[in-house]
């Protein structure tokens, strides 16, 4: 009895069984053909899409300049534009968009990051930078300090972030594209000291990261460590992050002070060619570049503290709140294509000075 | 064949499934790891992992991982025991909280733990009137790692609890065991091999942790960088090979220290002869 029962019941449900598969594979085949066809491209292209993958402290700017462009482009007779917004570390994002990220415009936080995309994929015209005014960079910044309330470390300049007991906060220049002009700019000051040199610059470096508790990876996150976490005296910062965190954190919680020697950051933009599909896409993303030296456009970046070149159209306390100051330019230190393997490379003397 | 092999259908189709999906999600990405680690060739992957900054990565990346498992290796006991053998108001709702972390994306624990633990925050205020940092040093590291791990070692002895009789320790009490012999002679033997388990899981996770990690570490190189932010510099100086290398140094020392838990369970379960 309990030699035939088993031996009916398994032919039975063997009939189910190979039923049961092919509903299986139905179900399988049909769940895979849900979640591809919607990416496939050419389904349906109602609008034009374009993505603009961008380093961290732009938010605010792009947020709003994204709907100005949108609304002009669209009041010129052109077809509704839909612009989507990545932001993150620099490098990171440069590696996005090399590594496959369907990005049709850069913005980045340094020229070394969109070369880096231009040489590691065809997608990016090598000579990018000579295609839009200004070096490719509507609009531009510098490195300030942002202190504590009063400042109760008295500091003023470069040489006072390594007095006793004084603590420094930077992003990691490693990761963080903003960190790199810091370096740069304190590398600029050192050397015009009396008798600056190769070497003093570096150890005056050394001297710096050793007051530097925390490396974030990117400037949000000093901002944040700094602003929030209550670490540390001086936050090395962009001009327009300092600005920013005054804004939202109120005006009695910190100060701003102006080095005496800064550095001139230009953060580009560039289209990312490779990635463009039409003609109508193509049109959209040239405008959106072209458009950020509009006088509007300009006084938008003014409005959110960064540093631009036409000044007609903004708001008078937009302007002045820049004070003069003394730059370097990247072009002291060879452009970023010297300056970043000297500087910043695996062995470079940012690796140098912590490994001695 | 495979017909005649087991009564159970759907053997072919089943592995079929499985093994596509592991090699996807799994042996691709690993063979690929260990692929570039082959092109690159023992020389240059010396030279990789030769650096006094990379030789501190790694050390401080395993010695906090070894501290925080450690740590809940205990605590996890505890925690586990009390919650299956008591039955006390809210137990429910403890029980549920173990699994948070394993719900909780680990960059907002990083920054919840952070806020807590920096000068600023409520238990870093207090501490540092005592002279103690806690955030932006290595027991800020513990403390995550001590977050991530802990589900694992509760989890995995709880069912175990569980299932041992009472009246194995009420027979070892009867028969003149005092309770810490009880304690180590009946109940501990009995749970070794999921503790073990437990404690190689949560090895394992905090090893690599990454998320929670760099919120409340310093991220100071020699001092308080863990190799997977190493990994993420080397991957942003375009260094694929640096990165991969030590990815790889990473991987080999995980698997040891696994192959090591596992023969030590095996032995553990020689000597005692079941389980």
């Amino acid at each position: 009895m309990s030699r035939t029962r088993p031996l009916s019941r398994t032919h039975a449900p063997r009939m189910n069984i190979s039923f049961r598969r092919l509903a299986l594979a139905t179900l399988f085949a049909g769940g895979t053909a849900i979640v591809i066809v919607p990416a496939l491209p050419g389904a349906a292209l109602a609008d034009t899409k374009l993505l603009n993958v961008s380093y961290d402290p732009t938010r605010e700017f792009y947020r709003a300049y994204d709907a100005m462009f949108a609304e002009w482009w669209q009041a010129q007779g052109n077809p509704p534009v839909t612009i989507e917004q990545s932001h993150g570390g620099s490098g990171a994002q440069a590696r996005a968009v090399i590594e496959g990220l369907d990005a049709q415009i850069v913005t980045l936080a340094l020229a070394s990051d969109i070369d880096a995309i231009a040489e590691r994929t065809p997608a990016l015209p090598k000579d990018w930078q000579s295609k839009l005014p200004h070096n490719a960079a509507p609009y531009t910044s510098t490195i300030v300090f942002l202190v504590r309330k009063g400042n109760p470390k008295g500091i003023k300049d470069w040489g006072d972030l390594i007095g006793d007991g004084v603590q420094v906060i930077t992003p990691n220049p490693k990761t963080s594209g903003g960190a790199r002009w810091n370096v740069l700019a304190a590398w600029g000051w050192a050397l015009k000291q009396p008798g600056g040199s190769a070497e003093t610059a570096k150890a005056y470096l050394a001297e710096l990261f050793s007051h530097v508790p925390v490396l974030d990876s990117g400037a949000r996150g000093a901002t944040t460590t700094f602003a929030q976490r209550g670490v540390g005296d001086v936050l090395l910062a962009w001009e327009n992050e300092a600005f920013l965190a005054q804004a939202e954190m109120g005006a009695d919680a910190f100060d701003i002070v102006v080095p005496s020697v800064s550095i001139l950051a230009e953060p580009p933009v560039a289209l990312v060619e490779g990635n463009l599909t039409d003609d109508a896409q193509r049109a959209a993303a040239q405008a959106y570049l072209d458009h950020l030296y509009s006088p509007e456009a300009q006084a938008l970046a003014l409005a959110n503290y960064y540093r631009a070149w036409d000044t007609s159209q903004a708001a008078p306390e937009d302007i002045a709140r820049f004070p003069d100051l003394d730059l370097v330019t990247i072009d002291d230190f060879g452009g970023w294509a010297k300056a970043q393997p000297e500087f910043f490379g695996n062995g470079g003397i940012f690796d140098q000075i912590y490994a001695e | 064949m495979l017909h005649g092999k087991s009564p159970l259908p759907g053997f072919g189709l089943g592995m079929g499934i499985l093994l596509l999906a592991l090699s996807l999600v799994v042996l691709l990405p690993l063979g690929a790891l260990v692929g570039q680690g082959v092109a690159m060739g023992p020389v240059e992957l010396a030279h990789h992992l030769g650096s006094k900054r990379v030789a501190s990565a790694l050390t401080l990346s395993f010695r906090a991982a070894l501290i925080a498992s450690l740590f809940n290796l205990v605590f996890g006991l505890g925690l586990a025991w009390v919650l299956t053998r008591y039955r006390f108001p809210g137990r429910r709702i403890i029980d549920a909280a173990v699994d948070l972390p394993f719900a909780l994306p680990t960059a907002v624990a990083g920054i919840a733990l952070t806020t807590l633990y920096a000068p600023s925050g409520v238990f870093g205020g207090a501490l540092a009137s005592l002279g103690i940092q806690v955030a932006y040093t290595e027991a800020g590291i513990w403390i995550a790692l001590v977050f991530v791990g802990l589900p694992f070692v509760v989890r995995t002895v709880q069912p175990v609890i569980d299932e041992i009789d009472t009246e194995v320790e009420e027979a070892s009490a009867t028969l003149g065991a005092s309770r810490l012999r009880t304690l180590r002679r009946v109940v501990l033997p009995t749970l070794a091999p999921s503790l073990m388990t437990g404690f190689a899981l949560a090895l394992a996770r905090s090893v690599g942790e990454y998320g929670s990690v760099i919120f409340i570490a310093g991220n100071l190189p020699n001092q308080t960088e863990i190799a997977p932010l190493l990994i993420v510099i080397r991957l942003e100086e375009y260094d694929y090979n640096a990165a991969a290398a030590i990815g790889l140094a990473m991987l080999a020392i995980s698997f040891t220290m696994l192959l090591a838990i596992n023969a030590t369970q095996v032995w553990n379960r020689r000597r005692i002869g079941h389980v």
